[in-house]
């Protein structure tokens, strides 16, 4: 059952992921701490909603937001998912150097994304947005900088999981790694789709 | 060093109930200081200011850093065992769990040495809290130590969710898991929901603190009732977390020297799950004098009510178990059966509470204190107690002895109601709490010098507990595998202390009570599940503790605006995971010669 009884042996089951009880574990430990992660952006959502018209002196929502550059930023993510979804697909068949050129562009368009985002947070803030602005404006970015932050462990995270697939290959200890990451990507692209809703758009209609 | 780099469950059990004793006796010091200041009118012990920081370092330590931990202790000594698992599913996570956990109550901690110690109360309420009304860095100890030991918290939850789910024996389907292992799989869930949502108050208030942010401060649009929705919709789970081991260990424990199958088992089951989700529902139940109105308090107040069906549920249970059992009176189950009508007193007051009308008569009053005293001491503490005497034996090899034990028990449990008991009464004839001092002529003098003699006889008991640890340490007789003869559940079944890889082969389980119906067969031993062979074991490590203390030090740093000392912390922490990511652990294998030999932990 152990790790490296399997990756001697030459031959990968279709799922390395779960072919050892410590893969399946990661797996099964990594949802439960999506569970946890839920929870969290669920309350920021919340501390959000509470506070979203508190803005007092500062700009609002319908002043600052622009939806063609958000949308954009949405459709990066939304892709960059589907380029996860490629490299899972590629895993499972063993072609590992599919699976890099894939999870490659997913964190190219993660990087994208973070820019964008880096560069809207910039305008807020010569337009007067600032964290201590307003109530409004420090859940907008405690709630968005959280999910920015995310991203960012993600590109990074899964930048090192490259390296490693590098040195190692593809083996039952690198796999749930890699699956595990696609899964946390997947998490942070529906999170954002909400973000996307309940700050973008419900901002600009009121 | 050994101690420190280990990666065994068993061990780290021993290193949490170490470091929560230690809070246990630092945070029994402090109630001590608060009784001898409430002992007479008019008294000046200590001060205002000191009296409100004890207050809120009580309360934080023994929820957060004494009883928290020394349930992990009970849940990382026997959850493994009773599942029939070689470990847990994460155990270098489980070591890093333990040492996060160990340098947020370190950091808490420390604010007596720095001066600035936290004094808004456990609850921490805003705009007492804020940076308004307390100055200083005392709050900021508060919300960096929690938010340090709450991630040990949360990674201890997910742990043994994943290991209950993934690694139990074959054979052991989920009704025929021990109710302890039952409890703990539903207050780990329990960690893992609410504890996100303090992380997320922790981050607010901090961010409002150190970087000027808005989400309190009501002159800048902020609103300081989210901090207490924020609050309690993580703080009542919470007493869902703490409370639900208890009941785990008090059914073991009951069943065990009642010599019976627990009665109503799957009624217990259904109960710890409806009352788990019931009290996630209910958190506005400390909120009702704050003005939610009238329709938010009625449902509030129905939905809280609706807990006392389980837990009654629960409660006939244990009386039925005990029903016509030939019973044995050993120390862990005089606590167990302690428990019982104390217990069902503190859900009585609690009954009381939740009429939202009557609750603004008891509002803020001692009535509450003695309340919460009466389920947290008397339900969780009782538990613990009765838990540490009846495991002790597996997790050291030694008995507790039988007289001291059992001379912690009338002590402790006479201290105890003494305190508590007339508390009430103080609270319904007026005595507010969190008041540092009373005039005389009030009717509250005798009562409060009844209450502070209680509290020393609780020390004393706690005292003679410490005395118990030591004799038994002295003493060097060995230990057999089921010391008290009636042991129903699978840790019964190997050596008392169990080798480090647990289970030699991994038992087959047949029934509920599984070790106890191999007995009633004439079976010495657990049918194995698989042949003997070559055990593969996880290497120690030390990058757990490196992990805790860049934490400790990045906290240090943003709290005294050391940007460099802050960015330095995290860069130690963040190293150690890329280094745990780099380099794989392959572990080591124990070879069946070497099993014969009996390696133990």
């Amino acid at each position: 059952m152990s790790a490296h009884d399997h990756h001697l042996d030459g031959h990968l089951p279709h799922e390395p992921e779960k072919a050892t009880l410590e893969g399946r574990n990661k797996i099964l430990g990594f949802w439960l701490f999506l569970g946890a992660e839920t929870v969290l952006f669920g309350t920021l959502f919340a501390a959000f909603i509470a506070l979203r018209h508190q803005t007092l002196d500062g700009p609002t929502a319908d002043h600052l937001f622009e939806l063609p550059m958000v949308f954009a930023a949405t459709m990066i993510l939304l892709v960059s998912s589907l380029a996860s979804v490629f490299a899972v697909q590629a895993l499972h068949q063993h072609k590992v150097k599919a699976m890099i050129v894939w999870l490659i562009i997913t964190i190219l368009l993660g990087l994208s994304f973070l820019g964008l985002e880096i560069y809207e947070f910039n305008t807020y803030v010569s337009e007067g947005h600032k964290l201590t602005t307003s109530a409004f404006s420090s859940s907008f970015y405690t709630l968005v900088g959280f999910h920015g932050a995310h991203v960012a462990f993600g590109v990074l995270w899964i930048g090192l999981l490259i390296a490693q697939i590098f040195k190692k290959g593809l083996t039952v200890v690198t796999a749930p790694k890699i699956y595990v990451s696609a899964i946390y990507w997947h998490f942070i692209d529906v999170v954002w789709v909400f973000i996307f809703t309940v700050v973008y758009l419900m901002g600009k209609v009121g | 060093m050994d101690w420190l780099t280990t990666v065994d469950h068993k061990k780290i059990g021993i290193l949490y109930l170490i470091a929560g004793g230690l809070f246990f006796l630092v945070g029994g010091l402090e109630a001590i200081l608060i009784r001898i200041q409430l002992i007479k009118p008019m008294n000046d012990f200590v001060g205002a200011d000191t009296f409100n920081q004890l207050i809120t370092m009580h309360g934080t330590t023994m929820i957060f850093l004494a009883a928290m931990p020394m349930l992990f202790a009970l849940m990382n000594a026997v959850i493994p065992l009773q599942i029939g698992a070689r470990d847990v599913a994460f155990p270098f996570l489980n070591s890093l769990g333990f040492w996060t956990f160990f340098a947020g109550g370190v950091l808490l901690n420390i604010s007596w040495f720095a001066g600035d110690i936290p004094d808004a109360g456990w609850t921490s309420y805003v705009p007492l809290a804020g940076p308004m009304y307390a100055g200083g860095h005392g709050v900021d100890f508060y919300l960096m130590g929690l938010q340090i030991a709450g991630i040990g918290t949360l990674i201890g939850g997910i742990n043994f969710m994943a290991t209950i789910i993934n690694m139990r024996a074959p054979g052991m389907s989920f009704m025929r898991m021990p109710m302890f292992t039952w409890t703990i799989f539903i207050t780990s869930a329990l960690i893992v929901f609410a504890f996100p949502v303090l992380t997320v108050g922790l981050v607010a208030l901090t961010f409002d603190r150190l970087f000027q942010a808005n989400f309190f401060e009501t002159g800048n649009g902020g609103n300081t009732v989210l901090w207490e929705h924020i609050f309690w919709v993580f703080g009542h789970p919470e007493v869902y977390i703490l409370i639900l081991p208890a009941f785990g260990v008090i059914s073991e424990v009951i069943s065990t020297f009642s010599r019976k199958r627990l009665f109503g088992y799957s009624s217990m089951v259904f109960a710890t799950v409806l009352i788990a989700f019931l009290g996630f529902m209910v958190w506005a139940h400390h909120m009702f004098t704050t003005g939610l109105g009238p329709v938010a308090n009625g449902l509030f107040s129905i939905a809280t009510m609706l807990i006392a069906v389980p837990t009654g549920v629960k409660i006939f249970n244990w009386l039925f178990t005990l029903w016509g059992g030939s019973i044995s009176f050993t120390s862990a189950s005089l606590f167990a059966i302690g428990f019982i009508p104390t217990f069902v007193m503190g859900g009585v007051t609690g009954v009381m509470l939740a009429v939202a009308p009557a609750d603004f008569q008891y509002h803020d009053t001692y009535f509450v204190v003695a309340h919460f005293h009466y389920v947290i001491v008397g339900g969780l503490i009782f538990g613990i107690f009765s838990g540490l005497h009846y495991w002790w034996p597996k997790m050291f090899g030694r008995v507790l002895n039988e007289k001291l034990g059992k001379a912690t028990f009338w002590t402790f449990f006479i201290g105890f109601h003494l305190t508590f008991f007339i508390q009430h009464f103080l609270g319904l004839i007026g005595m507010p709490r969190r008041v540092w001092t009373y005039l005389p002529g009030q009717d509250f003098d005798t009562m409060n010098a009844v209450s502070t003699v209680g509290a020393f006889l609780m020390g004393i008991g706690t005292i003679i507990f410490v005395i118990n640890v030591i004799v038994s340490a002295a003493n060097k007789s060995p230990v057999a595998d089921d010391p008290w003869e009636d042991g129903r559940s699978l840790e019964w079944s190997i050596p008392s202390p169990p080798p480090e890889y647990n289970f030699k082969q991994t038992p087959l389980v047949r029934s509920y009570d599984a070790w106890w119906n191999e007995k009633q067969k004439g079976n010495a031993e657990m049918p194995p599940a698989e042949p003997v062979g070559p055990i593969h074991m996880p290497s120690p490590s030390i990058l757990p503790l490196i992990m805790s203390i860049g934490l400790f030090v990045a906290a240090l740093g943003f709290m005294y605006d050391h940007l460099v000392v802050a960015i330095a912390g995290l860069v130690v922490t963040f190293g150690s995971m890329f280094c745990r990511s780099v380099f794989d652990d392959h572990g080591f294998h124990i070879e069946p010669e070497e099993q014969e030999k009996g390696v133990h932990a």
